[in-house]
């Protein structure tokens, strides 16, 4: 007998086959919405540089329909990257205490609390 | 085999991820919803005061740097697995962008 | 007439066929029956030459994995009662080559499982009679999951990046690297991160966590492999900021 293994190939589209892969790529594809934010802030800082007429004109910019739209767009995607980060961290960073695990629970909790703190006080800086 | 330099990669692909989750929502929130409406003002004097202080220089770096290495990690694995390569073409696109914004940011900074 | 059910299984027979084609049977349907259990039931009375491997018929061995309808199974964990009314496609596990019909050629893995040193590498080698290297049941609990593995390379067939690297050293064994990483009797971890902290080793993984929802014995090896990255980072960190010393 001869052997003769049949390998097959995987397909590009293969992440369309099962709803696991899909919710996989979409939270890869947060990461092209954070990085166009990223240029927006790196876009800002520029124009902050520039002096108080280049700031004004760059904050007109993004309160546009066109900047409001796309920040929507980003927000909405920023927020799946944060709820799929927090949500993975008990697996990648598992904690013991007195030798018995941490709820992961307790974990994910402990990012959420961080992310309101976090939130709060940048609200309160820029004038809130 | 050998012992990969990929952490040099992943360290800040990491961190830049848990940043971006904890700041980057709250700053589109500002700068998408809340300044739009006219809720909030985001005064040329107090941005340009945060930013001349090294402190807030610091904090406003990691606040673009982080993420912007995060998503050109990720969008280079993403590439990969798309099936558009992971040659040095994806590499040079996605580690170039970031270090563009990383140093226009700096440069920003630093001039501000 | 009593029920049936359909199965549409994957044939290859390396003699006679190019490439792969589905074949359909008609078994009788049993609410307490397995797809293995359909399978024999082909075996037996209907097609001798239908070919695939299984053993304990108790998701212990390890051997009967398979794609059934699109997910990787057991076929004897995988009851015919949850297919009920529908046809069961059953086909070889992904990213494997096909020996024959369900059966795949597994080599790859049997190179990668061994090159992670799966085994106790003792900091201190002691001699027999200076007794067993002692642990606490809490130093045994930190590791127990991942030696519940029973190699039967679902999470292969899960991974989306064996795929598309077939060199990926891949969940299992980086899981089992990871269980004896974490045996407080093993000294073993540098000698591991040859291999599981290689470019092919724990840093193709992009925590799709595929492996972990697929594994019928609840390992994570998702989650071996993330803080593997992180204990590895340390370790180059270290490394970088004390040259010359060694770990």
């Amino acid at each position: 007998m001869s052997r003769r293994p049949y390998i097959r190939k995987v397909e590009r589209n293969w992440w369309i086959r099962q709803p696991r892969y899909i919710s996989y790529m979409i939270r890869e594809l947060t990461s092209l919405f954070v990085g166009l934010y990223c240029a927006l802030l790196a876009v800002g800082l520029v124009r902050l540089a520039q002096g108080p007429a280049a700031w004004d004109g760059f904050v007109a910019a993004f309160s546009s329909p066109l900047g409001v739209t796309f920040q929507l767009a980003c927000l909405a995607f920023a927020i799946y990257h944060s709820v799929t980060w927090f949500a993975l961290t008990p697996k990648a960073m598992p904690l013991r205490m007195k030798g018995e695990p941490v709820p992961g629970i307790v974990i994910v909790g402990a990012h959420y609390a961080a992310w309101a703190v976090v939130s709060i006080v940048v609200l309160i800086g820029a004038g809130m | 085999m050998a012992r990969s330099n990929k952490p040099m990669l992943w360290l800040p692909f990491a961190g830049g991820g848990l940043v971006a989750a904890l700041i980057i929502p709250v700053l589109i929130l500002i700068t998408g919803v809340l300044v739009p409406l006219g809720v909030l003002h985001l005064r040329y004097e107090t941005i340009a005061a945060f930013a001349h202080n090294p402190l807030g220089k610091l904090i406003v770096l990691g606040a673009v740097a982080l993420p912007a290495w995060h998503a050109a990690h990720r969008l280079r694995m993403t590439a990969h697995d798309l099936g558009l390569g992971s040659g040095i073409a994806i590499k040079a696109a996605c580690y170039g962008t970031a270090w563009l914004l990383i140093l226009a940011a700096a440069g920003a900074l630093i001039a501000v | 007439m009593s029920e049936t059910i359909t199965l549409e299984v994957l044939r290859y027979h390396p003699e006679t066929d190019s490439e792969p084609h589905f074949q359909r049977y008609v078994v009788p349907y049993r609410d307490d029956w397995v797809v293995l259990d359909a399978l024999n039931h082909i075996k037996d009375n209907l097609d001798a030459t239908l070919s695939y491997r299984w053993s304990c018929h108790m998701a212990v061995c390890g051997s009967c994995g398979m794609t059934i309808n699109g997910e990787p199974k057991l076929s004897c964990h995988s009851f015919l009662r949850d297919y009920r009314g529908k046809v069961v496609r059953v086909e070889p596990l992904d990213h494997f080559p096909i020996e024959r019909d369900l059966v795949i050629v597994m080599d790859s893995f049997m190179e990668k499982l061994g090159s992670v040193k799966p085994w106790l590498i003792p900091k201190v080698e002691k001699p027999l009679s200076a007794g067993e290297y002692l642990q606490s049941p809490g130093q045994m609990q930190v590791f127990h999951q991942y030696t519940q593995c029973i190699n039967c390379l679902l999470c292969y067939a899960a991974c989306p990046q064996i795929g598309l690297n077939e060199d990926f050293v891949g969940p299992a064994a980086l899981a089992l690297a990871h269980r004896y990483n974490l045996d407080s009797r093993d000294g073993g971890r540098d000698a591991r991160a040859e291999v599981v902290a290689s470019n092919e080793g724990i840093w193709e993984c992009t925590f799709v966590g595929a492996c972990s929802e697929v594994c019928p014995k609840h390992v994570d090896p998702a989650a071996a492999i993330q803080q593997t990255k992180i204990s590895a980072s340390v370790g180059w960190l270290k490394d970088l900021l004390t040259p010359g010393a060694h770990r």
